[in-house]
């Protein structure tokens, strides 16, 4: 027994690219449906947008250091979407937080200069587009910071952030805050829930000012609530009167659960629709055209049709892309041509762990409109691509904003050809 | 497949969880509570303690609702919210089932009782003396949401009730809250099946056991769901499809009675699994073909949508939503929040009646914020919760589509 439905275009993947794409699809008229086996990477990443962070020296301008990068890194996915394609993506995902279901909360930066943020274990995030809310950890300033742990948050360690970053010169101290939230532990979605509440805020407050020198700022978890975040950062820098600033923790990440919320957001204003929890298990080809995904649903498949399909199911560490011991590699949803898989013999891991690894450059094979080889309607948009080494660059929520984007323009201007013809 | 075989398959999905913590975003009552430490500590994590036929010592997977927001949530396909229901079933071998859990999951039973002095029991149901009686006596909490019987069952009017000879046939399961509770609902749904081209075929039946098994009652449970498989199979044995209007009793025919009570091998639960549709999701497939009767008029009304936890375990999205933006005038404003808490009779039970309602907490202030004065939920105890916390009314959306088809 299995159902159907028709749509424009589904996309597989609800992370940010698969999110981008659906919901500028959605934005420009198309019936679109979001299918995913469950929910994506965002809330596992900072929620800051990294673009260029290491080409492989830091940058400090990624519109300065993308034309040279993409020049030499002509299969990777800014080189395919083109360095000019970025930051439209940037202004239009900043528009869409803005718009988002937490009053003014929202984003600052372009490519002109990357913003050096702390990371938990105080390391140095280059980062072009950051939530305000974190915009005050720069580290270029000279204002001195506190880093300050709340006991009861496990996993994230002021004086480990505070040490690594004291040792890349930068002046910070540690401190630690006991708050009572009747638990032995919470983890960071735990503590922004109470930070949400105003008087729990106060009495944070109170007891940290206590323990402030004059002239710090003062860098907490990323906790700072989910309901107002802007209004509940606001509301800590006046009762502190200095400026405060959020560091990204350990999963389950505040920051990117917000970059969620307000995509989603964004797609159900346009019309989009997403189902969670059905996994791809079936494909309708003929030949070249993929004419529909059969969906595992409860009881029976569902099979979703459609013209044009979006995968952004993410690489290896999603699952998407599978590795086998005998070399073989796999696009494990649709059975795409894979590009960039090491052969026999020739090395798949660096020595390195944080050198180059050439299995993270294994991506789906696309053309220079990111259209899978092989196929005449799949775009292919995120982790999913070939080419990039997002870690090691600091660049996989660029390439998820730019490539979604992207993917969503060209899937809008064949059926604006179409429709004309 | 045995009690043995049916736990190993469940286990041998916890191997993929990579601890990523998404299900504990999920997770609407670990949120509120500590007493439940949540889908990854009581699921994966602790399952590897947990050796088949020893003792395990941690109660706490008891506090879980068994929502299944979790399983639905995770990138690597854990059967998060299946493996806590069998750590609930030990926790219940062991300890014992309270007497109250035996009587509030027999749905049947109580409508069989309550029917015929509807008056009565429903004066009772609301009379605080007798409510504070049964939360000394029984643990059912006194403030908890209670339906009204209707005083009349579904099936009565069933009997008399022919459908239109043409059209196509379809089976309508209606389940314990349509037959002693919302007998106009279901009228509703058959009207609308009717007004669509369908002959409605209304077989005998029964509970499909689904709140015996999310309070760890396995073996009563599948009682229930194969007496009520062996019902409806005869009538589908030729592909006609099974309809359903109580979304978590489609979802335990769908699914769950598979996956939880393993019941994998039953031939007559594995066709009606396979053929049972959610009545929305039924719909939005024939308007997708172009079938599904147009002729709505205007509904000038601004009503919130929640999807419920058991609807969203369908995996099929929100038909509703999408049903009801076909009618002119209705301005349908879709809640975010995940659970109302009530999880069937989770909410009803004393000590957790509290944390049903703080679950519930943030869907209630987003219907007051919505200005909505009617809210659509698939799920009858869903409703009731939501009727009970926000003192709206809460109806099923066919009821809405009834109403926009003049029916």
């Amino acid at each position: 027994m299995s159902a159907s439905l028709h749509y424009d275009v589904v996309v597989l993947g609800v992370g940010v690219a698969g999110l981008t794409a659906a919901t500028r699809l959605a934005e420009g008229g198309a019936r679109v449906c979001v299918l995913a086996k469950g929910v994506g990477s965002t809330h596992l990443a900072p929620g800051t947008v990294d673009v260029l962070g290491y080409a492989p020296e830091r940058v400090t301008k990624p519109a300065a250091a993308l034309p040279d990068f993409v020049a030499m890194h002509p299969d990777h996915p800014y080189a395919l979407v083109g360095a000019d394609a970025i930051a439209p993506a940037l202004q239009w995902f900043a528009a869409r937080v803005e718009r988002g279901p937490q009053p003014a909360y929202g984003y600052r930066g372009d490519l002109q200069r990357n913003h050096l943020l702390p990371t938990a274990l105080g390391a140095i995030r280059p980062s072009a587009l950051v939530p305000k809310t974190m915009a005050g950890g720069e580290l270029s300033a000279a204002t001195p910071a506190c880093v300050v742990g709340i006991r009861v948050l496990r996993d994230f360690h002021a004086s480990l952030c505070a040490g690594n970053l004291r040792r890349a010169g930068i002046p910070c101290r540690a401190i630690e805050v006991d708050v009572d939230v009747g638990r032995v532990e919470a983890n960071a979605l735990g503590l922004a829930r109470r930070f949400d509440d105003a008087s729990f805020r106060a009495a944070f407050a109170a007891r940290l000012a206590l323990l402030l020198r004059p002239g710090e700022r003062v860098g907490l978890p990323a906790v700072l609530g989910l309901r107002d975040p802007h209004g509940a950062w606001l509301d800590l820098q006046h009762r502190l009167g200095r400026p405060v600033f959020e560091i990204p923790t350990l999963p389950p990440s505040v920051g990117g659960i917000r970059v969620y919320d307000a995509l989603r957001a964004a797609l159900r204003a346009a019309g989009g629709r997403l189902v969670l929890g059905a996994e791809v298990v079936g494909v309708g080809r003929e030949g070249e055209h993929i004419r529909a995904v059969r969906a595992h649903t409860s009881g029976h498949d569902t099979i979703y049709e459609a013209s044009w399909v979006v995968l952004a199911t993410g690489g290896l560490h999603s699952g998407a892309i599978e590795l086998r011991s005998d070399w073989s590699a796999h696009e494990t949803i649709l059975g795409l041509p894979l590009h960039g898989v090491p052969t026999a013999g020739q090395p798949r891991f660096g020595g390195d762990y944080f050198g180059p690894q050439p299995i993270s450059r294994i991506g789906v094979a696309v053309d220079a409109s990111l259209l899978a080889r092989e196929t005449d309607n799949v775009f292919v948009a995120g982790a999913a691509l070939p080419g990039a080494e997002p870690w090691r660059e600091g660049s996989g929520e660029g390439i998820a904003l730019a490539s979604g984007y992207f993917v969503a323009q060209a899937v809008l201007e064949r059926e604006g050809a179409i429709a004309a013809a | 497949m045995s009690d043995d075989l049916l736990h190993e398959a469940l286990r041998s999905s916890l191997d993929h969880c990579v601890k990523c913590t998404i299900c504990e975003t999920a997770c609407p009552v670990s949120n509120v509570t500590p007493l439940f430490p949540g889908p990854k500590y009581a699921g994966p994590q602790a399952e590897r303690y947990r050796a088949l036929g020893q003792p395990s010592e941690d109660s706490s997977v008891d506090y879980c609702s068994g929502c299944g927001l979790c399983t639905m949530s995770c990138p690597q396909g854990v059967k998060i919210a299946e493996l806590n229901a069998h750590a609930r079933y030990a926790v219940k071998q062991r300890k014992g089932v309270p007497v109250r859990d035996r009587i509030i999951t027999r749905p049947t039973a109580l409508g069989r009782l309550g029917t015929p002095v509807a008056p009565l029991a429903n004066a009772s149901l609301r009379a605080r003396p007798v409510r504070v009686l049964a939360e000394h006596l029984l643990g059912v909490h006194r403030e908890a949401p209670m339906p009204k019987f209707a005083g009349r069952r579904f099936r009565s009017w069933a009997h008399a009730h022919r459908s239109p000879a043409a059209g196509s046939r379809v089976i309508y399961f209606h389940g314990c809250g349509t037959e002693f509770y919302e007998p106009d609902v279901g009228e509703k749904v058959v009207a609308v099946l009717e007004h669509n081209g369908h002959r409605v075929e209304i077989p005998d039946q029964d509970c499909c056991g689904l709140p015996l098994q999310s309070s760890g009652l396995f073996d009563d449970a599948r009682k229930y769901v194969l007496r009520l498989a062996r019902a409806l199979a005869p009538h589908a044995r030729d592909g006609t499809l099974i309809v359903g209007n109580a979304t978590s009793c489609t979802l335990m025919l769908k699914r769950e009675a598979r996956e939880i009570l393993g019941l994998e091998d039953d031939p007559d639960l594995a066709l009606v699994s396979r053929q049972t549709f959610d009545i929305c999701e039924l719909l939005l497939q024939q308007h997708d073909r172009g079938a599904l009767a147009l002729d709505f008029q205007p509904v000038q009304e601004i009503v919130a949508y929640h999807a419920p936890c058991q609807q969203q375990g369908h995996w099929i999205g929100k038909p509703a939503l999408e049903l009801l933006a076909l009618v002119p005038g209705l301005e349908v404003r879709e809640m975010d929040a995940r659970c109302c808490g009530i999880a069937g009779t989770y909410g009803l039970k004393r000590e957790k009646y509290k944390i049903a309602m703080d679950v519930g907490a943030d869907l209630f202030a987003q219907v007051e914020a919505s200005g909505a004065r009617l809210v659509v939920c698939d799920s009858e105890t869903c409703r009731w919760q939501i009727e009970h916390a926000t003192q709206r009314p809460s109806v099923h959306p066919i009821e809405l589509l009834h109403r926009a088809y003049r029916l």
